[in-house]
């Protein structure tokens, strides 16, 4: 049925011919007001809400269909600067049109939530994205939204954390012990990245994005290039398709290891987060030798990768791939049945399904609480449409299924570790990338180990004229202040650590 | 098989116990830290530095690259804590503040207010590109492009991110 609606939206529109892989289409504000409907029925998932400041401004609403996986992307004009906003009927737009109008100075008709969202009134200029920005005004103190009552106080932390964590803002209110209201304040790590995007090389474009989110660093290079080669037409070899997904799948198993010791450490218990750490530490090495980087920054390059892998280190893959295996079978068995443990990681921070599928959200949060998607299962994902792999999903929607997801997910992984060392193709890893005078609009989705990361660029003669990221976190933030309702404070780590959101893919 | 819910962790400690621990032996000194330092820090505070210290760790805007390899110096084999160098939760207890990122606007006040609660005497040490010199944001409308400027910086980390190895070198030539 969804497919039918994104026809109906397609028919009703003017289908943009230079934008692949999948349709752009230019429509009215009816049709805007009608998809926006669809988001409010849950027909339609939002998959991404962007502007472009070129005359006239546009906004961008990237729209999926679950259930047979169809992508559109549908673009108003605004030449009054105006838009309706989605975001008045269906809140998981809401900070996506936020800070459409702190960087772009574009106004959502009807945005119930009006506070600055990126902008701090730190920064030299307003409206930074405007091919005419103002100078800076300085803005309202920030206005957290009340929670009244007998009892209650406020607990406001960040954001700088007594953790090594990234920097971010949180505001409770609490009765006693028990979180009745927990309010996030990002944009904190914001750097201007889609600005130092404009009018960039594509080369230089994928290493920014590689820079999103550090710990994304593949995926995100992966979701650029992606869609700087879909803009272009040019095809990526087989082989470099297949060191693609190695280095994804390898970042996966990293992070997730990473992130199911420091849950543990989270509810103090230091054992397996130790012998986890050993266990990331000694899959970075791997990578290191693999990639020539232990993160893997700069390998995914536009046309391909950047260098063949030797011979020896995608060798030694295979002995890491059979290390981490055992391991994970140890640590987990341990997970498993230490009642201290799960007593913290039971019945915590719980994500209800409805709200899963009403935010779109990716990743472990969703797959935690019913819902399905994974980016690798979209048409076009070469080399997933070779492999054999299941996406594991739970339904409990806590603390403890987001730990199952993860450690199901990196069994998962290491199988498709194997299929692709398997089958490897020869031949080059690297198309010829000439992007010189080469115009084009692409979009590229990659499932990161937090979900689906996408890249839309806009190439303009060999130069990015606009590129916007969508970091999974958009979709997931909200759904932490939903879990920790009605948890105790102490749990709030516990909580966010099981979230694992960015801070510096969502700021950019 | 009885269900023995103790075996999977007795067999762990067991075997760690035999094998020996994890961590790796300590890397050399890095020389280009030890001359960084020698111009940066004076006598007196020299003498302070070489025993226990206490780091705070703030992120001024990195991608959370250079996080996660700082984060890796607190694991089984690189150790940090062996030198007697551990991260604390509040400036106010703490000797060094290992600052990442190119400072975004947005975050420069909480960097500022994070030095200030920082008790003298201190040191301050810039991990990674970004934090030197802005890195790939400098020139953007939301960084000030290091930290440099803002708080005086003793000692440069270099690396997109450095490598916990590297961070090791450098941090221990604060203990040298």
């Amino acid at each position: 049925m969804s497919d039918a609606i994104l026809h109906e939206l397609m028919g009703a529109g003017r289908v943009v011919a230079a934008h692949r892989p999948w349709p752009r289409v230019e429509v009215d504000r009816a049709v805007w007001q009608l998809a926006a409907a669809h988001l409010k029925d849950g027909k339609l998932t939002c998959f991404g809400l962007w502007a472009e400041s070129q005359e006239p401004p546009h906004v961008h609403l990237a729209l999926l269909a679950e259930t047979t996986h169809q992508v559109v992307v549908l673009t108003l004009a605004c030449p009054d600067g105006r838009f309706p906003s989605i975001g008045a009927v269906h809140p998981p737009a809401l900070r996506l049109e936020r800070a459409i109008q702190d960087l772009h100075g574009l106004t959502a008709e009807g945005l119930p939530d009006s506070r600055p969202w990126l902008d701090h009134g730190r920064w030299t200029v307003r409206h930074p994205m405007k091919p005419t920005a103002s100078a800076a005004q300085p803005l309202l103190p920030y206005a957290f939204l009340p929670a009244t009552g007998d009892g209650l106080h406020q607990i406001p932390v960040g954001p700088v954390h007594a953790g090594i964590i990234e920097p971010g803002h949180f505001r409770f209110t609490a009765n006693g012990e028990t979180v009745v209201r927990l309010e996030p304040r990002l944009g904190y790590v914001h750097r201007g990245l889609e600005s130092l995007m404009q009018g960039a090389e594509v080369g230089h474009g994928a290493k920014l994005a590689g820079r999103a989110s550090g710990d994304s660093t593949v995926a995100y290079a992966i979701a650029f290039c992606k869609a700087a080669e879909a803009a272009a037409g040019i095809v990526v070899p087989p082989r470099a398709l297949w060191l693609r997904a190695l280095a994804a799948e390898i970042e996966r198993i990293a992070n997730h290891c990473g992130d199911i010791g420091a849950i543990c450490n989270d509810a103090s218990f230091t054992l397996l987060f130790m012998e986890f750490g050993v266990v990331r530490e000694r899959v970075l090495r791997a990578a290191r030798a693999c990639f020539g980087h232990r993160l893997m920054m700069d390998f995914v390059v536009p046309g391909g990768v950047a260098a063949d892998p030797s011979a020896d280190s995608l060798i030694d893959l295979r002995s890491l791939r059979a290390y981490v295996a055992k391991q994970l079978k140890n640590l987990t068995q341990i997970y498993d049945t230490t009642a201290s443990l799960q007593d913290r990681t039971v019945g915590t921070g719980i994500v209800s399904t409805e709200l899963v599928h009403q935010y779109g959200a990716g990743g472990v949060v969703g797959r935690a609480s019913g819902r399905t998607f994974d980016a690798r299962r979209l048409p076009l994902q070469a080399p997933y449409d070779h492999l054999q792999f299941a996406v594991p999903v739970l339904k409990a929607g806590d603390v403890n299924a987001r730990v199952w997801v993860r450690i199901q997910e990196v069994e998962q992984s290491l199988n498709l570790l194997d299929q692709l060392l398997g089958d490897l193709p020869d031949g080059p890893v690297c198309a010829d990338a000439n992007f010189s005078g080469m115009s084009g609009q692409g979009i590229g989705v990659v499932e990161g180990f937090r979900g689906d990361v996408l890249a839309w660029l806009r190439l303009d003669h060999g130069r990015i004229a606009r590129c916007h990221l969508r970091d999974p976190s958009w979709f997931q933030w909200p759904l932490l202040e939903a879990a920790i309702e009605g948890n105790i404070v102490a749990d709030f780590p516990l909580c966010n650590k099981s979230f694992n959101c960015s801070y510096a893919g969502h700021d950019l | 098989m009885t269900y023995d819910p103790g075996a999977a962790m007795r067999n762990i400690v067991l075997r760690n116990l035999f094998r020996g621990p994890y961590t790796e032996p300590s890397p050399p000194v890095a020389d280009e830290a030890l001359k960084q330092l020698a111009a940066s820090v004076n006598q007196a505070a020299m003498r302070r530095l070489g025993r226990s210290l206490s780091i705070r760790e703030v992120d001024a805007g990195s991608c959370n690259g250079c996080e996660l390899e700082i984060h890796a110096l607190n694991n089984a084999i690189y150790d940090l804590e062996r030198f007697g160098l551990r991260f604390v939760a509040s400036p106010r207890h703490a000797d060094v503040l290992l600052v990442t990122g190119p400072v975004t606007k947005n975050m420069r006040e909480a960097l500022e207010r994070t030095y200030r609660a920082t008790p003298d005497p201190k040191w301050v040490v810039a991990v990674g590109d970004c934090a030197i010199s802005g890195g790939l944001f400098s020139g953007s409308y939301a960084v000030e492009g290091g930290i440099k400027g803002i708080i005086p910086v003793d000692l440069n980390i270099p690396g997109c991110p450095p490598t916990p190895e590297q961070l090791l070198r450098g941090l221990l030539a604060l203990l040298s």
